[in-house]
C-alpha cells in the first residue's frame, strides 16, 4: 500500500463533498420574504398561538429592531440579509400520526438516506424521536410511554396549546428576549421546536431526542428549545442536525434553554452537522445559537456537542450554576476543514456556593479553517469554594488554518480554585512513527490519535449517541478517521 | 476643559520648545492627530474592558512641570540600587538631573533622548529606530506626540555594558498634579550586551500619572535584561508601554515587579523578526488596598524556531483587582515555534479581584504552545505543617508566597536587584523572614 500522508489526506478533506447533500422535495408552505410586525403576528396567528405569546413575540421583534448585529466574533462572512429571509416554511398538511406508516414516505426515505432508521430506534435504540422537518414536527414516537411517567415531550407549537401554564412560566426565563441580537430575533420568529418537562422525582426511561434539518431553500430555521427537568428528575436529551447542500447561505438561530430544578440533572448532547459550505467555502449555514441552562440547589447540566458542519459558527453553550453545590459540565469538539469559521466555547458563572465546572474543549482545525475557543469561567464574590478546571487542546493539520483560544477568567472570591490549560499541536511525526513501527499504516494511525485527542469527550456522549457522532468525525475528517 | 483637549492645546506651546523643522516632529505631528482621533482608552475598547482610567483622567493635570525641582541624593538614595556601580539617568519631574546621574559617551551612549534627537551625530539611529515599531494606539501616539525627553541608549556591536544601567523618573510634584510622558529608545546592536534597571517614583502624595513608552532594538545575538520595579506610592498611576523587536538568536528577558501604584498598566509587546529567538516575560504582583494591576503581554512569533517564555505570579490581597491578558500569536511562517504561557494567582481577600485572559491565536501546526492559567489559595495543609513545628502563621503565610513567587526570581541575573526585590517582598508581607531566597 502506497504511503499515506498528512498530505493526501489534507488532499482528501479538500475535495471531500458533503456527503448528506440532497435535497427532499416536499410541498412547503411559505411566507413571502422580509419581517415586519405582521410578519411576526401572521405566524403567531398561523400557529394558533394566544394573545401572550403574540405579544411576547411582538416585544422580542421591538428590542431586535433596535439591536445591533454582534461583530466580536472571531469570524469573518457576509451578514445575512435579514429582510430577504422567509420567516416561515412548513410542510403543506400537518400529519397527525400514531404509526411511522402514516409519514410520507419520500420524508422516511429522507432519514434513511441519513442512516436515521426510525424503526430501527423504536426497537433497537429505546430513542423517541421528535421529527422536526423545516420546523414543524411530523412524527412523534413513544408518546405513550412517556405520558405514563408524566413526561411531556412535544413540539413546542403544541406545548403552548397544551400546556400554556408551563411554556409562559418558563419560556425566556434563562435567555431573555433581550439577550441579544440572535436570541430576539428567535424569540420574534421561531417557528418550532421541542418542549419537554419532566415532573418531580421521575428519571426519564429513555434519551429523548429531535432531529432538525432546514429543508426549504431561503427559510431560515429558527427552532426554540425548552426543557424543563423538576425537582430530582433525570433526563438525557440528544439534539442532531444534518441539511443539504445548498448554495446560498442558511441561516440557523436557535434557542435552547435548560432549566434544573433542585436536584435535578439534564444532559444535553449535539451532533451537529449543517453544511459546511463546498471546498471553496461557498454556501454553508449560519449557525448562530443560543444555549443556556440554569442549576438550582444540588442540581446539574452537562452539555456534549460534537460540531462538524456549519460554514460560520457562533455557540457558546452555558450553566448558570446559581444554587449551591451545583454543577455545570461542557465537553465539546469542534472540527472545521476547508472555509470553515468555528467561534465556540461556553460560559460558566458561578453563584452559589460549592459550584463545580468542567470545560473540556478539543478542536481540530484543517484546511483554511479557523477554529475558536471562547469561554468564560466567573466567580461572583458570594461563589464559596467555587471550582473549576479548563483544558482546551488544539490539533491543527496543515498551516494555512487557525487555531485560537479566548478564555475569560473573572474571579471575585478568595476561596475559588480555577485551573486552566490550553495546548495547540499537531500529530507528532514520532507518534505515526511509533504507529507505523507496529504495523498500523498512517491512514489507520491518524484516526487513532484523532480518536484519542477526542476520546474525552466522545466517551461523554450516550452509547446511543457515540454512533452517529463518530460518524459524523469520519465525514468531517474522512480518511483519518476510521 | 477635560485632559484630552487640555493636552491637544498645549501642542502649540510644546512646539516652542523643541526643533519644529526636523523629521521627528513629522512624526509627532501625525501622532497628535491619531491621539485626537482615538482619545483616551474607554472601557469599551476589547483592550481595556477590564481597567478604566477615568479616576486617573479627571485629575487637572500639569503637563509641563517647569521648575527644576532639586532633591538631595540622600532622599532618594533608597530608590537606587546603590550597593553596586551603575550607570544612571536620572529625570526629576521629566529633566534630566546630571547631578544624579551619571552617564558615558565613551564606546557607548548611555544619555538623553532630547539631545540624541537634536545632534546631527545621532541622526541615522533615530531615522532608523525611533517609533518604528510602537503601536500607532492611543496612548502611544499621546506620548509620542510629546516625545522630548528619555533614555537614549546605543550599545554598539560586541560590546558588553560593564554595568547595569538604572533609569529612575522622579516626580516631585510640587504642582499640583503631574503628568509625564518619558520616552527610551534602548538600541543593542550584534553581540552587544545590556542590563537595564527601571524605575519610576513619585516624592509627592498629590496625583501623578506617567505614560511611558520604551522602545527596544536587540539586534543578531544580542542580550537585553530589563527590570522593571514598579513600588511608586498609592496615588501614582503608571501606563508603561514596551516594544520589543528581537533580530536572529537575540534574547530579551523583561521582569516586571509590581507592588505599588495606583493603577499600573504594562503592556508589554514582543516582535520576533528572525529565527531562534528567545523571549522572556516574567512578573511579580503583589498588590492590596485599592491597587489596580494590569499585564497587557503580546508575543508575536512571525519566523520560525523561536521560543518565548511567560511566567506571571500574582498575589492579591484587600480591594485590589488584577488583570492578565497575555496573548501569543504564531504565524503561519513561524513553524517549530515553542510558547509557553503561565499565569498564578492566589487572592488572599474576598474582597480582591482578578481578570485573567490568556489568549492563543495559531496559524502554524508545528509548534508546541501551551498556556496555562490557575487562580487559588495557599496550601492549608502546608501553612499547618509550619505552624506546627513553631512557625507563626504570617511567617509562615510568607513563607508560602516567596515559593510562590520564586520561579520568576531565579532567573533575575542581578544579586543586587534579586536582593531588593526579596527586601520589597518581606516589606509589603510585613516580616522579616531573615534569610534570601
Amino acid at each position: 500500500m502506497s504511503k499515506y500522508t498528512e498530505d493526501d489526506l489534507r488532499e482528501e478533506l479538500k475535495t471531500k463533498e458533503y456527503e448528506y447533500g440532497f435535497y427532499t422535495d416536499i410541498e412547503s408552505e411559505t411566507f413571502a420574504k422580509g419581517l415586519n410586525e405582521d410578519v411576526v403576528r401572521a405566524i403567531s396567528k398561523k400557529k394558533n398561538e394566544p394573545e401572550w405569546m403574540t405579544e411576547w413575540r411582538l416585544e422580542a421583534f421591538r428590542v431586535w429592531e433596535k439591536m445591533e448585529e454582534p461583530e466580536w466574533a472571531n469570524v469573518n462572512y457576509e451578514k445575512p440579509n435579514f429582510q430577504e429571509i422567509a420567516y416561515y416554511s412548513a410542510p403543506k398538511e400537518k400529519p397527525k400520526l400514531n404509526s411511522l406508516d402514516e409519514v410520507d414516505p419520500e420524508l422516511l426515505d429522507t432519514f434513511k438516506r441519513l442512516g436515521i432508521s426510525l424503526d430501527e430506534q423504536k426497537k433497537l435504540a429505546n430513542v423517541a424521536v421528535d421529527i422536526v422537518m423545516d420546523s414543524v414536527s411530523v412524527a412523534t414516537t413513544f408518546k405513550e410511554t412517556l405520558a405514563e411517567k408524566g413526561i411531556i415531550f412535544m413540539p413546542i407549537s403544541e406545548a403552548i396549546q397544551e400546556h400554556p401554564e408551563l411554556v409562559k412560566k418558563y419560556l425566556g426565563t434563562v435567555v431573555p428576549t433581550t439577550d441579544n441580537f440572535y436570541a430576539a430575533l428567535n424569540s420574534a420568529v421561531f417557528s418550532d421546536g421541542s418542549f419537554c418537562y419532566i415532573p418531580k422525582g421521575v428519571r426519564c426511561p429513555m434519551e429523548l431526542s429531535t432531529y432538525f434539518r432546514i429543508n426549504e431553500g431561503g427559510t431560515g430555521q429558527f427552532e426554540r428549545t425548552l426543557v424543563v427537568a423538576d425537582k430530582g428528575s433525570y433526563v438525557s436529551y440528544l439534539e442532531g442536525c444534518t441539511a443539504p447542500s445548498r448554495d446560498e447561505n442558511q441561516l440557523h438561530a436557535a434557542v435552547v434553554e435548560l432549566i434544573s430544578m433542585d436536584d435535578a440533572e439534564i444532559k444535553y448532547s449535539t451532533v451537529q452537522n449543517w453544511y459546511p459550505g463546498n471546498a471553496e467555502g461557498k454556501g454553508g449555514v449560519y449557525n448562530f445559537v443560543t444555549k443556556r441552562g440554569i442549576c438550582e440547589t444540588n442540581a446539574k447540566i452537562s452539555w456534549t456537542q460534537v460540531e462538524t458542519g456549519s460554514a460560520v459558527t457562533w455557540k457558546y453553550p452555558s450553566c448558570i450554576l446559581k444554587g449551591n453545590n451545583s454543577v455545570g459540565e461542557f465537553y465539546s469538539i469542534a472540527v472545521t476543514n476547508n472555509f470553515q469559521q468555528a467561534d465556540t466555547g461556553t460560559k460558566m458563572i458561578h453563584l452559589g456556593k460549592n459550584t463545580k465546572s468542567t470545560i473540556i474543549s478539543k478542536g481540530i482545525s484543517a484546511g483554511k479553517s479557523q477554529n475558536s475557543y471562547r469561554g468564560l469561567v466567573h466567580i461572583s464574590p458570594r461563589a464559596e469554594n467555587a471550582r473549576n478546571f479548563s483544558q482546551c487542546d488544539s490539533l491543527l493539520m496543515g498551516n494555512e488554518c487557525g487555531a485560537h483560544t479566548f478564555p475569560y477568567i473573572e474571579t471575585k472570591n478568595k476561596s475559588a480554585q480555577i485551573e486552566h490549560e490550553a495546548t495547540t499541536s499537531k500529530i507528532g511525526e514520532d507518534q505515526l512513527f511509533y504507529c507505523n513501527q507496529r504495523g498500523i499504516d498512517t491512514e489507520k494511525a491518524i484516526a487513532l490519535i484523532v480518536n484519542g485527542f477526542s476520546k474525552e469527550v466522545l466517551n461523554k456522549l450516550p452509547m446511543e449517541f457515540a454512533v452517529e457522532a463518530q460518524k459524523l468525525l469520519e465525514i468531517s475528517l474522512e480518511g483519518s478517521v476510521g | 476643559m477635560d485632559l484630552k483637549e487640555k493636552l491637544v492645546a498645549s501642542y502649540v506651546a510644546f512646539e516652542n520648545d523643541v526643533n519644529i523643522n526636523s523629521d521627528v516632529h513629522e512624526i509627532r505631528t501625525k501622532a497628535l492627530q491619531n491621539f485626537e482621533e482615538l482619545g483616551f482608552p474607554t472601557k469599551k475598547l476589547e483592550a481595556w474592558k477590564y481597567t478604566s482610567l477615568n479616576s486617573v483622567l479627571k485629575q487637572d493635570y500639569s503637563i509641563f512641570p517647569d521648575n527644576e525641582a532639586a532633591i538631595e541624593l540622600a532622599d532618594v538614595k533608597k530608590y537606587f540600587i546603590h550597593d553596586i556601580d551603575t550607570y544612571k539617568i536620572i529625570f526629576i519631574d521629566g529633566k534630566y538631573s546630571s547631578f544624579l546621574s551619571d552617564t558615558t559617551h565613551d564606546e557607548m551612549d548611555i544619555c538623553l533622548l532630547s539631545s540624541a534627537l537634536e545632534k546631527p551625530k545621532y541622526k541615522a539611529v533615530i531615522e532608523n529606530y525611533f517609533n518604528k515599531i510602537a503601536e500607532q494606539d492611543n496612548l502611544t501616539s499621546l506620548n509620542t506626540a510629546f516625545a522630548k525627553e528619555g533614555a537614549y541608549i546605543y550599545i554598539p556591536r560586541n560590546v558588553e555594558v560593564e554595568k547595569p544601567i538604572q533609569i529612575i523618573n522622579f516626580t516631585t510634584g510640587k504642582e499640583d498634579a503631574t503628568m509625564l510622558q518619558p520616552r527610551n529608545l534602548i538600541v543593542a546592536e550584534q553581540n552587544a550586551h545590556v542590563q537595564i534597571i527601571e524605575r519610576h517614583q513619585s516624592l509627592t502624595s498629590n496625583p501623578v500619572l506617567t505614560n511611558a513608552v520604551t522602545e527596544v532594538y536587540a539586534a543578531k545575538d544580542a542580550t537585553v535584561d530589563i527590570y522593571k520595579i514598579q513600588n511608586d506610592n498609592n496615588n501614582a498611576s503608571l501606563v508603561d508601554n514596551a516594544y520589543i523587536e528581537q533580530k536572529s538568536n537575540s534574547i530579551v528577558s523583561v521582569h516586571t515587579f509590581s507592588f505599588g501604584g495606583n493603577i499600573t498598566r504594562n503592556n508589554l509587546n514582543f516582535y520576533q523578526r528572525g529565527e531562534h529567538i528567545d523571549s522572556i516575560l516574567k512578573g511579580v504582583t503583589i498588590i492590596e488596598g485599592k491597587q489596580h494591576i494590569d499585564h497587557h503581554t503580546l508575543v508575536h512569533h512571525i519566523e520560525p524556531n523561536c521560543e518565548s517564555h511567560q511566567d506571571y505570579k500574582g498575589i492579591y490581597d484587600e480591594r485590589s483587582t488584577a488583570v492578565f491578558n497575555g496573548k501569543v500569536i504564531v504565524e503561519k511562517e513561524a513553524q517549530k515555534t515553542n510558547a509557553y504561557q503561565q499565569n498564578n494567582n492566589v487572592l488572599v481577600s474576598d474582597k480582591a479581584t482578578i481578570n485573567a485572559k490568556p489568549q492563543l491565536e495559531i496559524f502554524a501546526d508545528d509548534v508546541k504552545c501551551s498556556h496555562g492559567c490557575t487562580i487559588g489559595q495557599l496550601d492549608d495543609d502546608a501553612l499547618f505543617y509550619m505552624q506546627q513545628r513553631g512557625i507563626p502563621k504570617k511567617e509562615a503565610k510568607a513563607l508560602l508566597m516567596y515559593a510562590f513567587a520564586n520561579t520568576v526570581l531565579e532567573s533575575v541575573k542581578i544579586p543586587e536587584v534579586k536582593q531588593r526585590i526579596n527586601k520589597l517582598i518581606a516589606n509589603k508581607l510585613g516580616v522579616n523572614i531573615g534569610f534570601d531566597l
